[in-house]
């Protein structure tokens, strides 16, 4: 049914479609009214044979979360930031152990310093974790990711998180199509695990394993990744015989097919940078976009089909990667090979600067000139930088450079 | 696209306001958009919230810097914050108070910008005497929907009913009512002089 609702409502709705069995929450902005709502619905009965345990911490959360999926339960779970960090062992051991848990990461910048907006460094840290990471773009697409997540987690016995912009998205009030428990139901079936703590007949999950297998191991989990980049794909092309959609999918391209340059970016980014395609199209610009709504496992081949007739690339990266860039540039690179291109890394929206239109126009502009530099930070006010880098030649004591650019700031220096 | 930008204090439901805004539009078949401006919300503090209405998908995720319309749910802020950036003479603005553009010490500032386009409205008051508490967001929406063309009262009403409920949303409904009525003889009057 359509309806006007907060992303995070949207979220919680879709998840209790997915009859959810277990539900772990330890509340963090901007993720908070995810969970909320899901409690809200057990508490009230509207969700059924669903269990919603409070924890002490993110690190317990995920923690129930495993041992609540190794008795065979489906189970689900969100965080964002310094949540996701502090659970990062159990994030680890999901992976390792195969444990179909969904997880949502309502992303959000990592301190220090202290910072509750939007950028996505939460879920960067954890993509070598081996779980899949899926980018929504949309509240639409956010819903409907966490259906196919279940299917796709429990279909490979794998660990699925679901990225979705922090308040871009989770508190935007957008227009939703929220399917009925029947689409669901006949999308997605009850949970069959492939290994289940079952006292009529024991196993041990997670028992230590030494070189001489833990390879093989480790391998298996990259095997099931390389598989899911078949599964992904089918999976959305059924959502949509279900549901009526296009939803999901390992990437997706925008006005790219001519394309001399493709602008690449992960979730609701996207949207913004359509918008400048549209305008810079109707000029006359040979330029389109890809999403990368699987980040693992990464659509390499997909992405090097797409990039070997542009001549340039430009990635929107929403993390930066301290001491060499972009994380999603670094990726791409892997994809390029043996193609020659012009390739532009941009750090963009970090602890939620907003990547405006105007922007994004005059840095695509700068770029069809090719006249930006490889690495370029969206925005950067450059002479509040250099003011703070003055202060720190000048004293030894110059101070946290945190402190001392928002007092720089507070007293109207030239931007 | 038509966009409007609320400005009010953390706790006076600013953010709801853009939501109900974007509820009403959607009642309306329009496509819209409501989201907070993301700061740290505590009560007192200056807060904003966004709302984009247009007959196609928005896709456009940055904050409203130029505005379509304005709506001040407290003027106190009015010469603390800047209010107006990326107000054009062609823009809306409705500010919650008793006093006109002039009294609010704005009068210069708006000369140029069309008269029955600047309203404003004593939502607080008619928050207070309908619903027993001074939250003046659904009372501007509805002297909103007496000066914008976006959305109707009708629509207003049915997105109060939807986020409120019980006493509170009939309360908040006849603050909305009463605020409408206000805005229109306030344009009546206007257009006569």
């Amino acid at each position: 049914m359509l309806k006007q609702c907060e992303g995070s409502h949207a979220i919680a709705e879709s998840v209790a479609l997915c009859r959810p069995e277990v539900i772990c929450a330890y509340p963090i902005t901007p993720q908070t009214h995810i969970v909320e709502g899901l409690g809200e619905m057990v508490k009230a009965g509207d969700l059924k044979h669903c269990e919603f345990i409070n924890v002490e911490s993110e690190f317990a959360a995920l923690s129930v979360a495993i041992g609540a999926s190794a008795a065979g339960a489906r189970t689900y779970t969100a965080t964002a930031s310094q949540g996701l960090l502090f659970m990062a062992e159990a994030v680890y051991n999901a992976a390792g152990l195969g444990l179909p848990i969904v997880m949502t990461i309502g992303n959000r910048a990592i301190g220090a310093p202290i910072n509750i907006w939007n950028d996505h460094t939460d879920s960067m840290s954890m993509r070598d974790a081996g779980w899949i990471q899926l980018y929504a773009e949309t509240n639409q697409e956010a819903a409907d990711l966490h259906i196919q997540a279940f299917r796709l987690a429990e279909e490979l016995s794998m660990p699925v998180m679901v990225c979705v912009d922090g308040f871009i998205l989770t508190h935007a009030y957008e227009r939703l199509d929220i399917p009925t428990q029947e689409q669901v139901d006949a999308y997605l079936p009850p949970f069959e695990p492939r290994q289940v703590l079952d006292p009529g007949e024991p196993v041990s999950i997670g028992a230590m394993v030494g070189p001489e297998a833990f390879m093989e191991v480790r391998y298996l989990a990259h095997h099931k990744q390389m598989r899911a980049l078949e599964l992904i794909p089918q999976l959305s092309a059924e959502f949509r015989q279900v549901f009526g959609r296009d939803s999901g999918g390992l990437m997706r391209t925008y006005r790219a097919e001519d394309a001399k340059t493709i602008v690449v970016a992960l979730g609701s980014v996207n949207g913004t940078i359509k918008d400048v395609i549209d305008e810079l199209r109707d000029e006359g610009y040979a330029i389109g976009a890809a999403t990368i709504l699987s980040f693992r496992p990464f659509p390499s081949e997909e992405l090097h089909e797409l990039l070997s007739h542009a001549k340039r690339l430009v990635v929107i990266e929403k993390s930066l990667a301290v001491g060499i860039g972009g994380i999603v540039s670094h990726n791409l690179r892997m994809a390029l090979s043996g193609i020659s291109l012009h390739a532009y890394t941009v750090v963009a929206g970090l602890g939620g600067r907003p990547i405006t239109k105007a922007s994004l126009r005059s840095l695509f502009e700068r770029a069809l000139r090719d006249e930006l530099e490889p690495l370029t930070f969206l925005d950067l006010n450059q002479p509040a930088i250099d003011r703070e880098l003055a202060r720190e030649k000048e004293r030894r004591r110059s101070g946290p450079s945190a402190e001392n650019i928002l007092r720089d700031l507070a007293s109207g220096g030239p931007r | 696209m038509y966009q409007v930008r609320i400005h009010g204090r953390g706790g006076q439901g600013v953010v709801s306001a853009a939501e109900m805004l974007s509820v009403a539009a959607f009642l309306e078949d329009k496509h819209a958009q409501a989201f907070p401006s993301f700061g740290s919300e505590r009560m007192g503090a200056p807060v904003m919230a966004f709302c984009r209405i247009d007959s196609k998908e928005i896709r456009l995720r940055e904050p409203v810097m130029s505005p379509d319309a304005l709506i001040i749910q407290d003027p106190t802020l009015l010469h603390q914050v800047d209010l107006f950036s990326g107000v054009t003479t062609e823009g809306l603005i409705l500010i919650n108070s008793t006093r006109t553009f002039g009294a609010l010490g704005i009068g210069e500032f708006v000369e140029g910008f069309h008269p029955d386009l600047l309203c404003t409205v004593p939502a607080t008051e008619l928050a207070l005497k309908h619903v027993g508490r001074p939250l003046p967001n659904a009372a501007l929406l509805g002297g909103f929907a007496a000066v914008c063309d976006q959305v109707k009262l009708e629509s207003v009403i049915a997105a109060i009913r939807e986020k409120f409920s019980g006493k509170v949303a009939e309360g908040n409904v006849a603050a909305a009512r009463e605020a409408f009525d206000i805005v229109m003889k306030e344009r009546e009057e206007a257009s006569h002089a």
